[in-house]
């Protein structure tokens, strides 16, 4: 008789709960007509309760399926963001997919299965679990990115991301196979102790494993020099599916590149520091100096991101406890702030599908008002001005640097925030004080779930600046 | 020494019976030459064709519903050869394991896949 393994299907709840919803929906949209409304409710629901399951177990750390799967407040926390965004993308695209002629059922299940691999992904502790997860959300995005089958510009998207994305897994699964060859476990505990007190630190073997790793997750995060993909692949994809590429998978990528870099090897965290300190820089400068000649609405948010992921990089590299939790508020921060300016650029979409220029925005300050201010506060968020919580997220991630005395990193890093308001004050100033070119009017179209999206994206964007507290004190478990 | 005559004998063997093969077609074998003969062997393929050609997209579809449950199989040998051994625990395992192929296949028969025309 060979022993059945030990099996904790309640630490893996909130994946099972949503691979059940996801061929769920899978299953009922060959059995309704055109209308998918019905697949959206079900998909939310789905979410809701993947994220409460989540709870089921604790904040302990609980190791389970021989090491290889843990439940902490790292993984919980990145659960709800994860099922917050996911939600949001769902709700975004109802208005948006039903005037894009987009009635793929398959759309929404995709989504969760893609949110499957996040957050097995936030909560692997081994090197296979991570490839798994990161393999399930790339090969979930890549179909999501050619969602419009039709369009030439989301057909380039989805096989410029599948090419390149394939090669960087490659990169990715050779350094975790160089890896364990130094080390000779998979385990991120055991690899961890394996370097604490062996020889093995200096092992070419390993640092090019490490050099493979940085270039893999590299490219999954969108940082520089691996980023020239983002720009095309977010113009390309549908736009909810931008936003949603942009928050969920991302985060759950620097998830395991935290675990990995972070719990695996801060033994040898002498080699990386400074890879990593060269890498955040000039993602930095590149995705906000890029920005600023940018004039697709679109594009722009894509450099955007791409600064972004420099300065995520920095809570990494603080390697302490506080940059864990900068770098768990700050995601959540992003997915509030990054939705809300992907919600107004959907509805301020032309009807062709097109997404506006900046010089579209002009005027548009006085004819739609709310909206205006929506965008305003969305983009002030992304620059990281006070009240809102991009400026509390950024704080937190320089301040954990300096604590770790990282004083050029987090200079360079205060100086590409003053150079990002360049081109977030740029469609501010459009907005309030350009007149319209031509008599081109804008027509917002309006859709309620479209609304709600806009709605708690407000709401996350100022509670989290103004109240940041109970959400710090939760990543600080 | 001694353990290695066996292996060379199997060396021996092989070598003589693939050579042997070789040489005995080109001494007995009937000799005609003609054109098409003479062209390098493809799988029935023309060698100078248009690269024109269009395949239907069906015998991808095909092809990849036939890794799908090949993979299946894959898993179900293994599983049947320890299936006492495994006791309960493998039997829902696999269950569960067919079950979501089973999902995979409803899906791909109401969507059409299996139909060729």
């Amino acid at each position: 008789m060979i022993p059945a393994p030990i099996v904790d299907l309640v630490s893996l709840s909130p994946v099972i709960v949503l691979s059940l919803f996801a061929m769920g929906v899978l299953i009922l949209d060959l059995f309704i007509g055109k209308d998918k409304t019905v697949l959206v409710f079900l998909s939310l629901l789905g979410l809701f309760l993947a994220a409460v399951s989540s709870l089921a177990k604790g904040t302990g750390p609980i190791y389970s399926f021989s090491n290889s799967y843990v439940v902490d407040t790292f993984s919980i926390f990145l659960t709800f963001v994860f099922a917050i965004s996911s939600a949001l993308a769902i709700m975004l695209s109802v208005s948006y997919n039903k005037e894009q002629g987009i009635k793929i059922g398959e759309y929404y299940s995709i989504i969760l299965f893609c949110t499957v691999g996040m957050i097995v992904l936030a909560s692997s502790a081994d090197l296979i679990m991570i490839f798994l997860g990161i393999e399930i959300v790339s090969i979930s995005l890549y179909i999501l990115a050619g969602i419009r089958r039709t369009e030439k510009r989301s057909n380039e998207a989805a096989l410029k991301y599948f090419l390149l994305g394939a090669f960087a897994s490659g990169f990715l699964l050779y350094g975790m196979a160089l890896v364990y060859g130094a080390t000779g476990t998979t385990h991120l505990k055991d690899i961890a102790s394996v370097l604490a007190s062996s020889e093995f630190k200096t092992s070419p073997i390993l640092l090019m494993g490490v050099v493979l790793l940085v270039v893999g997750f590299g490219f999954k995060v969108a940082s520089v020099p691996f980023h020239m993909w983002a720009p095309d692949v977010y113009q390309g994809s549908a736009t909810p599916v931008t936003a949603f590429m942009s928050v969920g998978p991302k985060a759950a990528v620097f998830a395991a590149f935290f675990r990995i870099f972070v719990e695996g090897i801060p033994n040898i965290s002498d080699y990386w520091d400074t890879i990593l300190c060269i890498v955040a820089v000039i993602t930095m400068f590149v995705g906000n100096l890029g920005a600023i000649i940018q004039d697709n609405m679109k594009r722009l948010l894509a450099y955007s991101s791409i600064s972004h992921a420099g300065y995520i990089l920095v809570a990494l590299i603080a390697k302490n406890s506080l940059g864990m939790s900068s770098l768990l508020f700050y995601m959540l921060a992003y997915a509030f702030m990054s939705f809300g300016a992907f919600a107004i650029i959907i509805i301020l979409d032309k009807q062709n599908g097109d997404n506006l220029e900046v010089k579209d925005y002009a005027g548009l300050g006085f004819k739609h008002p709310v909206i205006a201010v929506c965008m305003s506060i969305f983009l002030l968020s992304l620059g990281g001005l006070p009240p809102f919580a991009g400026f509390v997220g950024k704080f937190y991630i320089f301040s954990a640097a300096v604590k770790e005395g990282y004083i050029t990193l987090v200079v360079l890093g205060v100086l590409n925030s003053a150079i990002s308001f360049y081109y977030y004050l740029r469609v501010i100033v459009y907005m309030y004080m350009k007149e319209p070119e031509g008599d081109y009017q804008v027509q917002p179209s309006l859709a309620p779930f479209s609304l709600l999206v806009i709605g708690i994206a407000v709401f996350g964007t100022i509670e989290l600046g103004i109240f940041p507290g109970p959400v710090i004190s939760w990543t600080m478990n | 020494m001694e353990q290695y005559i066996g292996a060379s004998l199997m060396l021996l063997f092989a070598t003589g019976i693939a050579g042997g093969m070789v040489l005995m077609t080109s001494l007995l074998g009937p000799k005609k030459s003609f054109a098409d003969k003479d062209e390098p062997f493809e799988c029935g393929e023309s060698q100078i064709v248009s690269p024109h050609q269009r395949f239907s997209v069906k015998f991808y579809l095909v092809a990849v519903l036939f890794i799908l449950f090949d993979i299946e199989a894959v898993f179900l040998f293994p599983w049947a050869i320890l299936f006492k051994k495994l006791g309960m625990f493998g039997f829902i395992e696999m269950f569960l394991f067919l079950l979501i192929l089973g999902v995979g296949l409803l899906y791909v028969w109401k969507k059409g896949g299996l139909d060729w025309e």
